[in-house]
């Protein structure tokens, strides 16, 4: 036993093993898929089929969820909607079916709205300033750097809720409270630390050597800075944004807190988004659906990033 | 040829520096005013939108203020601390805190420690199911708190279904998020699914920083498989499983978005985390200072626990 173990080279496991543990791994892959899976197929049943007991797993998909979620309807008898004009596009025809006529758009789309607005905004601010600041950590003596560092890093530990009190008062003085302006400061604070601590790891690795030829050939500081550092730092930039995106896509307690309906994100409203009698789960679904599949497509352009995205750049491979 | 491609190059640089002659002045500041004028926006922000509020709570929390009164605040000291620290209730939501915390750890760890020790057997297709089992961790937390809220319905959801299958129960003789016993149970339940993938992640990467001639060090002195796990591999790993459990320890420990939507605190008050606590007291009761007292108290235990966070974060950078 052991001699044969002795000739196989060892970083390779054995067969046995390796079957083994793609047995488990993909097992659990597959069970922690199961909720995402389960809240994408209920974003295509009928009201009736999302809460049937058993749940079903086989049903006819239909686009009820997603009319519900951006639509306001109202019920009417069934003679009533007889006497209608015939419906001009389809998603009418779908609620007519059920009794229902529409009555105008929902306000899911202004909610989509100020995620994107706030995530964009909050982004490039962040980014910018983190771009600056990370350059100048990484290529400066800054006094007291370390420091500095942990004081940047220790406001992103501040649970938000504990925050959220002192700066509702604040937002409440300056008229930032619920708008677009203050969320985006907010996120902005909140996202810089990361962007800060994430690219100076990606700017400690380009080489200084480009910057001091640059330097000898007459470039000012600024102009190696922003013709030298800055297209070798792209890919590293890039990653960082698509970080604070996926952040300022998902808070929710600040939000909650800090706005009251202008400047409402998604997260605070899906849960309420109830239809006509009890909670309107295909609608719920397919809000959620919306809103997790962007955030699916970042992870697996970033995957290669992930591990330093979530360790603040200090963990590389 | 490669002198004839450098002289366009030189002489736009010659007009480049040409015409910046005058701008020079203002662009060719000095590296010192360079770095203050990249890191104080930054600081400048922090200073204002953490700082100045973290300033304004701790004046708060000597006071009875109530923001939705017009009352100016009135000096009472530390009488909101007394409050606190005496408050029974206050303990018995540490005390949930701490079950959660305790909880998720301990799975997350077992969980995501074993998932990366799999995963590095390499076998194929082992890159692609690590992205797939990564998606739980970059969901909203309080999205995923709303949706588990249906796979828990005792009735129309599967979540009872898939226990009661595997379990022998019948489906409908359990209710997770209505139980009392259960409740803290759910909680935990989703807060590992969606982190376990981070304890993972992190481990994985302590697993691959093994360099390979240590094992080839240990098999030349004929340790066993057994014997080189516990003297080669979990030593190497327990930085970054340091890491990984510092950091889920802070952010399980403040945890509000996810079981705010899933459980808000019940059924009775055995899921109300302290962060939940927090928020019935600043924006439901309106007792503005005693919830600044109290996040001043949150405030210091994260503080010290950033403390140690760095501490190991530096280390592991070293490695």
């Amino acid at each position: 036993m052991s001699d044969t173990r002795a000739l196989r080279p060892f970083s390779e496991p054995s067969s046995v093993m390796r079957w083994l543990a793609a047995v488990v791994v993909v097992t659990y892959a597959v069970i922690s898929l199961l909720p995402l899976a389960w809240i994408g197929a209920t974003a295509f049943k009928s009201q009736s089929d999302a809460i049937a007991y058993p749940p079903k797993v086989i049903f006819t998909p239909t686009f009820e969820g997603f009319v519900d979620l951006f639509t306001v309807q109202t019920h009417q008898p069934h003679d009533f909607i007889a006497k209608l004009p015939p419906p001009t596009t389809w998603y009418e025809k779908l609620a007519r079916d059920r009794d229902m006529v529409i009555a105008g758009p929902s306000r899911v789309v202004e909610r989509f709205l100020n995620s994107l607005i706030i995530g964009f905004g909050s982004t490039v601010l962040a980014t910018f300033l983190g771009t600056l600041t990370a350059y100048a950590f990484s290529r400066f003596k800054v006094p007291f750097a370390d420091d500095l560092m942990f004081f940047i890093l220790s406001t992103r530990m501040m649970p938000p809720i504990a925050v959220a009190v002192p700066i509702y008062i604040m937002y409440r003085y300056l008229g930032l409270y619920d708008t677009r302006i203050g969320m985006i400061l907010l996120y902005t604070a909140v996202n810089v630390s990361l962007a800060v601590w994430l690219l100076k790891g990606f700017i400690d690795e380009i080489p200084r050597e480009y910057e001091e030829a640059a330097l000898i050939d007459g470039y000012t500081r600024l102009q190696a800075f922003r013709k030298v550092v800055l297209p070798q730092a792209v890919t590293g930039i890039a990653a960082t944004a698509i970080f604070c995106l996926i952040f300022s896509w998902n808070e929710y307690a600040f939000n909650l807190l800090l706005s009251s309906g202008q400047a409402q994100t998604m997260p605070p409203f899906i849960p309420f988004i109830i239809g006509e009698g009890g909670q309107n789960w295909p609608a719920v679904a397919a809000g959620t659906t919306l809103f997790l599949v962007p955030i699916v497509i970042f992870t697996i352009a970033l995957r290669k990033h992930l591990l330093r995205g979530i360790t603040f750049g200090a963990v590389r491979k | 040829m490669s002198g004839i491609e450098s002289m366009p190059k030189l002489a736009g640089r010659i007009a480049d520096q040409a015409i910046q002659g005058r701008a020079k002045h203002f662009a060719g500041l000095s590296d010192r005013s360079i770095a203050w004028l990249f890191i104080s926006p930054t600081m400048f922000l922090l200073l204002a939108i953490n700082i100045f509020p973290l300033i304004w709570a701790i004046r708060l929390s000597f006071t009875g203020f109530m923001s939705n009164l017009p009352n100016p605040a009135r000096f009472i000291g530390i009488a909101n601390y007394v409050d606190i620290l005496t408050d029974e209730d206050i303990w018995q939501h540490f005390q949930v805190t701490a079950h959660f915390v305790f909880w998720t750890i301990a799975f997350q760890v077992l969980i995501g420690f074993g998932l990366a020790f799999l995963i590095n057997q390499k076998f194929r297709g082992h890159s692609f199911w690590t992205t797939v089992i990564l998606l739980p961790m970059m969901l909203s937390p309080a999205v995923v708190g709303n949706f588990w809220t249906l796979l828990f319905q005792p009735q129309i959801g599967p979540f009872n279904y898939f226990i009661g299958f595997f379990a022998g129960l019948a489906p409908s003789s359990f209710t997770m998020i209505g139980s009392v016993d259960l409740a803290p149970w759910t909680i935990v339940i989703v807060n590992t699914w969606m982190w376990t993938p981070y304890v993972m992640l992190i481990c994985l990467a302590g697993l691959r920083s093994i360099p390979d001639y240590i094992y080839e060090a240990a098999e030349v002195d004929r340790a066993s498989a057994w014997r080189q796990f516990w003297t080669i591999t979990l030593p190497m790993v327990l930085p970054f499983l340091m890491l990984s459990v510092l950091f889920q320890a802070i952010q399980s420990f403040e945890m509000f978005d996810m079981v705010n939507l899933l459980t808000s605190g019940g059924p009775g008050s055995t899921t109300e985390l302290v962060s939940i606590t927090l928020k019935r007291a600043a924006f439901e009761e309106w007792r503005t200072g005693y919830a600044s007292a109290l996040a001043v108290i949150l405030f210091v235990t994260i503080f010290g626990a950033a403390n140690i966070y760095v501490k190991v974060l530096n280390k592991v950078k070293q490695q």
